[in-house]
């Protein structure tokens, strides 16, 4: 069936199921999504990368405040631009599938969060984290007061060894003790 | 020796296959088969069919993986693959010598001299054999958990390939057994039942009513305002239960098996009533054609059984009515004890109240940009709640100012209860002097002195209460508590009122009732004395009137029952008009006379109303207490209530919606909205008091209802007992109702209740001392952790993806020529593989320094500092643990 709907050929698939959360279905359809987004000319191109900015058009992410982030990390582009190659957008989705376990989807949730991409959450990502969250605009954002008042207390939760910033051990415990992270950190296209 | 050399031979070339990639598992996987096999060769090993055996009971996981594998590296040979370039070569070799050790195994080792190969692998020992397989169960394994791991696609290709073929070389040797069909089914069956089981979970939360407006509002309006929502949904719920026990079980069986409209008296509206029948305004006010419908208790008649199926229509009554108390005193008790069980369970919960809300709030399948918005408002709200709370938390100012301020403000709040609940006794008390006075010469004011009370009492007291609360200056959420607490003891004054006045009706009413029903035996009698003795026959044909015009008593029960439907009706119009009135069109002056006013009206004196979170839940309470105490006497009273609850679940939501506006403080709704079903509890008790007390002491109407004729209405229950029961439950029910058994029994309930109430206690205190112990483990856990240099692999992972060194490919090439000479480092079994992401799962040893450095420049001394290149002689770990250079 996959023959004729896409270029993958079994063994890729069978691969791509191996190594990722997805199902063949959902490959599949992550493959037709891919190739729509292909530009024209490069279409024949086996590695073929698309371009942050038709990635973020996808409606999946394009609500997302954190767009911009997960391109960035799931990015193996050399130049950073957080263009996706197939193998890039496949690992997105597996890591945002249902299935995916909480060690993967946390630690991919750090690096999301991990603004700056120093390997940890100091305050300056929290803020923009927090930035993020309340959608940026001036009439949900806090008023630096509350924003200090809550970075503070984040930090006094879940900085165990109080050096002033969230590690990603840090993250993982504070967020393995979470009700519904693995629920809601999820995409499905 | 021979064959400990070829041994050695396979080992090495497994090794060198080893050496091509950069995969640390691999040694880590030679270190692991090392030592099986030479436990292989130690013990005797076992015999292969139970091999097989132990196979066949392995997890399907790795069947399918392993049928995976071979097709893609089938695949994959065909293809030529660019990274490993001996690939095709060895790959060929390896699947004959693969598929010779099969037959070997299969076919026994006696036909052993056909080929070169198969001589080979026909010496291996058992032991060796066994090893191979644990080699092979171990890359399974990587294989199965491979997407695990937070690695890139490419390199997880690489391993994955790597993976695959070592296992279709060896996998030979281990027996395809005959289970693997069954395996297959078994396999898919799992994965079909999980895909079930997760679409049936979807398809309850898609069946839950209202989940989206409820969200909407809670986006807005915070939780506490949704709590009410939820609540709404909660009682909607209860009722349509209450609503389908209620049908199905009296309304319907007399509907349809019972006798029809017209047929006899009860059933008739009276030639009097008969003109005005049809009037709106009769209709309207349940009199007329509704009177006698199947809406009210005279409807129902007294007929042991309807219909062809017997169906025991008062004793259903009976027991539907009960059993809807019971019912929900059992599912509002239920709801409490759950709610309590999360609100207590688990030490973490207010551990981590804001990174969790920091981390995990965002919903990363929203895709609707009005949702996102509806989100980043809800997530605002929420992140100033919890702010709010927090603040609440440090404000410690003067203590006993805060204090007297309290108790002065208790006090206020008593003496005006006090003062209304003498003011309510007063007027119920005249009115009762008014009542035996002639009406006509009574003002209006005189008749309707007690409901304009009752109003003027509503109206004034809970603006007054909450401004005295201002006084305590206590946590929105717990002054919405007091509130809630203070308004239900005023309302219980307007219960009570209503109460004592029924009951003053019905006891007039059932004097009425018993001049009709003496009447009417007389005439009777009269009747019958006179036929027998003018036709001087004891046979007398039954008179014969048509069922209007039958004389009748005033049925108290549908009184009471129109009473209580007159009651939720003008509940309902009044929640909508004050609704439209004092939210809608308030908003709506607000908003347009805004542009032509002299002061900000918005921001100003009228402004938008907040959603009256207090006065909502109580009147839901209260409402919910009248349709308990009426159902009984109404039946259709239910069918009323679930419209109501129904209409104003999307009227208030619209409402609040179009003309409300947040709290000023938006706080957040205790986690168990418990209050609520207190309060809830309390009425749903009160208002099975009234009722029970009618059922057991109150004789029925004689002539409607399904208990007319009998002395008290329980007695169909008693009638049942003797008439259809076998004697010997009857004499059971009679011992068992004995005095000097139900003492003793309600004495073993009070001590099993001081038992149980001990025990918990007990487990209370086990609780807080097991928490206490577990706070202090992970403490000393953490301290641990953080001083410990550890090794971690998560941390290399997360290095290794940073952009900086992010791909694989420097290690690559820099790898294998620092690993080729050396021996494997010699790593203790249980790191590899599966156990090292088990490692993982455990929640995080801390990779950073200790503490003790204190925050300083970052990167660890240089020498320490991570290189592209890990030098043989470091081990894995020291050093890596360090985070890497900052750019």
């Amino acid at each position: 069936m996959g023959a004729t709907a896409s270029q993958l050929d079994k063994g890729m698939l069978s691969e791509y199921q191996e190594l990722t959360f997805l199902t063949k279905q959902e490959i599949l359809l992550a493959h037709k999504r891919f190739s729509e987004l292909v530009p024209k000319e490069e279409i024949d191109r086996i590695n073929c990368r698309i371009p942050m900015s038709l990635i973020l058009t996808l409606p999946e992410l394009k609500s997302n405040p954190f767009n911009e982030r997960i391109c960035k990390v799931f990015s193996t582009s050399d130049i950073k631009d957080g263009s996706l190659s197939f193998d890039d957008f496949l690992d997105l989705l597996s890591a945002f599938s249902d299935s995916a376990t909480l060690e993967i989807k946390s630690h991919y949730a750090f690096r999301i969060f991990d603004f700056d991409d120093d390997g940890t959450l100091g305050r300056h990502d929290l803020e923009k984290l927090v930035n993020c969250l309340t959608g940026g605009t001036d009439d949900t954002n806090l008023t630096p007061d509350e924003m200090r008042q809550l970075i503070d207390n984040i930090l006094e939760e879940s900085d165990i060894d109080k050096d002033g910033t969230v590690n990603l051990s840090e993250f993982q415990h504070v967020i393995s003790r979470s009700p519904d992270f693995v629920s809601s950190f999820k995409i499905v296209l | 020796e021979a064959r400990r050399k070829r041994i050695q031979n396979r080992r090495a070339k497994s090794q060198r296959k080893a050496k091509l990639t950069i995969e640390e598992e691999e040694d880590e996987d030679e270190d692991e088969d090392k030592a099986p096999r030479g436990r292989g060769r130690r013990k005797r090993p076992k015999p292969i069919d139970s091999d097989q055996d132990e196979e066949d009971e392995d997890k399907g996981k790795r069947q399918t993986a392993t049928r995976r594998g071979r097709t893609t590296s089938k695949k994959k040979s065909d293809k030529e693959d660019s990274n490993d370039e001996s690939g095709k070569e060895k790959g060929s070799r390896r699947q004959t010598r693969g598929k010779a050790a099969s037959k070997t195994q299969k076919e026994d080792s006696s036909d052993s001299h056909n080929s070169d190969s198969e001589n080979e692998e026909d010496q291996l020992s058992e032991g060796e054999i066994e090893a191979l397989k644990e080699q092979v169960e171990e890359k399974k394994k990587l294989i199965a958990t491979l997407r695990n791991k937070p690695w890139r696609m490419k390199k997880r290709l690489i391993i994955l390939k790597e993976a695959q073929e070592f296992v279709e070389k060896f996998e030979g040797a281990l027996g395809k057994g005959k289970g693997r069909k069954l395996y297959a089914f078994k396999i898919m069956m799992a994965k079909k039942f999980i895909k079930f089981k997760r679409d049936f979970e979807n398809f309850k939360t898609a069946c839950i009513p209202w989940e989206r407006k409820i969200k909407e509002v809670e986006s807005h309006f915070g939780s506490s305002v949704a709590s009410y929502f939820l609540f709404l949904r909660w009682m909607y719920g209860l009722n349509l239960i209450l609503f389908g026990l209620m049908f199905g079980l009296v309304v319907l069986p007399e509907v349809m098996m019972g006798l029809p409209y017209g047929s006899i008296p009860r059933k008739t509206v009276p030639r009097a009533e008969q003109e005005t029948a049809m009037d709106y305004s009769v209709l309207f006010d349940f009199g007329g054609y509704a009177k006698y419908s199947f809406m009210f208790y005279g409807y129902y008649n007294n007929e042991r059984t309807v219909g062809v199926l017997k169906f025991r229509l008062p004793l259903s009554y009976l027991l539907t009515g009960v059993g809807i108390f019971g019912y929900s005193l059992m599912v509002v008790i239920r709801m409490m004890a759950r709610n309590s069980n999360e609100g207590g369970d688990g030490g973490d919960e207010g551990q981590f109240t804001f990174s969790w809300k920091m981390f995990t709030s965002w919903d990363f399948l929203i895709g609707n940009p009005e949702t996102a918005d509806n989100k980043y408002a809800s997530i605002t709200t929420s992140f100033k709640e919890s702010i709010v709370d927090e603040q609440e938390n440090q404000k410690d100012e003067n203590i006993h100012l805060r204090r007297f301020l309290r108790v002065l403000a208790n006090f206020m709040i008593l003496c005006c209860l006090g003062g209304s609940g003498y003011l309510i006794y007063f007027v119920v008390k005249r009115s009762q002097d008014f009542a035996k006075l002639d009406p006509r010469s009574l003002t209006w004011f005189q008749k309707n002195e007690v409901e304009f009370v009752m109003s003027l009492l509503g109206l004034v007291c809970p603006p007054l209460f909450e401004t005295i609360a201002e006084l305590e200056d206590y946590h929105p959420r717990i002054a919405l508590k007091w509130q809630l607490g203070r308004i239900f003891a005023l309302f219980l004054g307007n219960l009570y009122t209503f109460l004592f006045a029924l009951f003053d009706e019905v006891n007039a009413k059932m004097l009425d009732e018993k001049a009709v029903k003496n009447a009417t035996e007389w005439a009777y009698q009269e009747y019958y004395a006179n036929y027998s003795s003018f036709h001087n026959t004891t046979d007398v044909p039954p008179l014969n009137i048509p069922p209007a015009d039958v004389v009748r008593g005033p049925c108290w029960e549908t009184a009471v029952g129109i009473e209580f439907v007159k009651l939720t009706v003008s509940d309902v119009q009044v929640t909508f008009l004050t609704i439209l009135v004092g939210d809608f069109a308030r908003a709506v002056i607000v908003r347009f006379l805004n542009y032509c006013w002299c002061w900000d009206l918005e921001a100003g004196f009228p402004s938008y109303a907040e959603f009256d979170i207090s006065g909502n839940v109580l009147g839901l309470v209260f409402n919910q207490g009248m349709i308990w105490m009426g159902v009984f006497y109404a039946p259709g009273l239910m069918g009323v209530n679930v419209l109501r609850l129904l209409t104003s679940m999307y009227f208030q939501c619209w409402a609040v919606m179009s003309s409300n506006v947040p709290h000023e403080r938006v706080f957040k709704a205790s986690r168990s909205n418990n209050f609520y079903m207190a309060l809830l509890l309390l009425v749903l008790f009160l208002s099975l008091l009234p009722v029970i007390y009618s059922i057991m002491t109150l004789p029925p109407s004689f002539d409607c209802g399904p208990f007319s004729g009998q002395d008290r209405m329980y007695d169909v229950v008693l009638e049942t007992i003797s008439r259809d029961l076998p004697a010997f439950i009857g004499n059971i029910l009679t011992y068992a109702s004995n005095p000097g058994l139900i003492m003793p029994a309600i004495l073993l309930m009070v001590l099993a209740i001081y038992y149980l109430n001990t025990v918990s206690k007990g487990y209370q205190q086990a609780n807080t001392d097991l928490k206490k112990k577990m706070q202090m483990a992970r403490d000393e856990e953490k301290n641990r952790r953080n001083n410990k240099d550890s090794t971690n692999q998560m941390m290399k992972d997360l290095e290794d993806l940073l952009p900086d060194k992010s791909l694989f490919k420097p290690q690559v090439q820099e790898k294998p020529p620092t690993e080729k000479g050396s021996k494997p480092t010699k790593m203790k079994p249980g790191t590899a593989g599966v156990n090292l992401h088990k490692e993982v799962s455990l929640a995080s040893p801390n990779p950073r320094g200790p503490v003790s450095r204190g925050p300083g420049p970052r990167g660890g001394p240089p020498g320490n500092a991570m290189g592209p290149q890990p030098g043989p002689g470091r081990g894995r770990g020291r050093g890596r643990g360090a985070p890497p250079p900052r750019r």
